[in-house]
């Protein structure tokens, strides 16, 4: 286990009271993680996976940069192209600070997206955003040390029969890995810049 | 906008001699209402093994409300409209839509994160810089085709 670091996060703070009130309010719909999980004063990002190209890959392995971390599965037509374009977008404004920050795709749907498969699909967007795969016994663990939601949702129009409902915000960790805040799949890429920005450079 | 409905079949009249693609928008006379597609765009696939999507805003012009049932489309054999849902704790699932009813002067949105054209069984690829026919099936029995645009799959909205 990792070292836990006391991280003050004022801003996030209060933001996080704001959504566990909603959070509180909503809950009764059945079982659902928390955005931002009011209880967690801090987590480290801790996962082993296999990334598109082969190579396993653990959180460690992104230390001293920052991870931009957006879950989801191939066969979405919809959020998950629209978070990764969001993604590239960001990098691509980026430019040369990008170097500092690691995108990274991981799949809530393991029985498709196997590492090959994430080959043909992730760098589509751009090349510098890495999919990551595992068995479904390590992608449900890195999911519960994400703390994000995803669920197999039968569904007899969907392509196998089925589709994934999953967390679409991206989680930032810092170049230490601890958690940092949330952006939304389909924010405004410069805004997400802007704030990237400030924390490189801080 | 067409100020008589002279106006609209004589413009959709000298664009359809010329043979040009009216990618942007669309517009057809039904019974009771202008209906009015703007702004279609797809994302490119990768191949056709997964679905597709696209999307447009719908509006209507008319004076009865007017709903969007379904799709129809030589490109996939199964079109739907399927709609994102992210609830508060930021979890986004999907799931076919029920019809969409558009009041008069109202419109509805074809777009990211909320309803979209999914297209599903692909028959050819869905090629940025290509377009494809795309019908949109309504309540009153109007059946409107319109021509969808390919983009880059690192789309965001119609404008790329």
């Amino acid at each position: 286990m990792k070292k836990v670091r006391i991280v003050l996060w004022s801003a996030v703070v209060v933001a996080a009271a704001v959504s566990a009130t909603l959070w509180m309010t909503e809950r009764n719909q059945g079982p659902v993680a928390a955005r931002v999980d009011p209880e967690a004063e801090s987590f480290t990002a801790d996962f082993e996976l296999t990334d598109h190209t082969g190579m396993v890959q653990t959180d460690e392995d992104f230390r001293g940069r920052w991870m931009l971390v957006f879950f989801g599965f191939a066969n979405c037509p919809d959020v998950c192209p629209m978070g990764l374009a969001t993604i590239a977008q960001v990098m691509d404004e980026l430019g040369t600070q990008g170097s500092a920050v690691q995108p990274l795709f991981i799949t809530v749907d393991p029985e498709r997206d196997t590492p090959s498969a994430l080959a043909n699909y992730v760098p589509q967007f751009g090349q510098g955003i890495l999919g990551l795969s595992g068995p479904p016994d390590q992608i449900e663990r890195t999911a519960e040390t994400f703390k994000i939601y995803y669920q197999k949702i039968e569904e007899a129009s969907a392509p196998d029969g089925y589709t994934m409902g999953h967390t679409s915000s991206f989680l930032l960790f810092d170049p230490e890995g601890e958690f940092v805040r949330i952006y939304e799949y389909d924010e405004e890429p410069g805004l997400i810049v802007t704030d990237l920005r400030e924390r490189i450079g801080a | 906008m067409f100020k008589t409905f002279a106006n609209a079949i004589q413009s959709l009249s000298v664009a359809l001699l010329m043979g040009l693609p009216m990618a942007s928008s669309a517009q057809q006379l039904s019974d009771n209402a202008w209906i009015v597609v703007e702004s279609p765009w797809a994302r490119a696939s990768l191949g056709m093994s997964r679905p597709g999507g696209a999307y447009l805003t719908v509006r209507n012009e008319g004076n009865d409300p007017i709903s969007l049932i379904g799709l129809r489309a030589k490109i996939s054999d199964m079109a739907s409209i399927h709609e994102t849902r992210t609830n508060s704790d930021g979890v986004s699932s999907m799931a076919p839509a029920d019809d969409i009813m558009i009041p008069p002067g109202g419109m509805i949105a074809l777009e990211p994160g909320g309803y979209h054209a999914m297209l599903m069984q692909l028959q050819s690829p869905l090629v940025e810089g290509e377009t494809f026919p795309l019908t949109l099936l309504f309540s009153d029995g109007t059946e409107l085709e319109i021509t969808v645009p390919v983009l880059g799959i690192g789309a965001r909205g119609p404008e790329g």
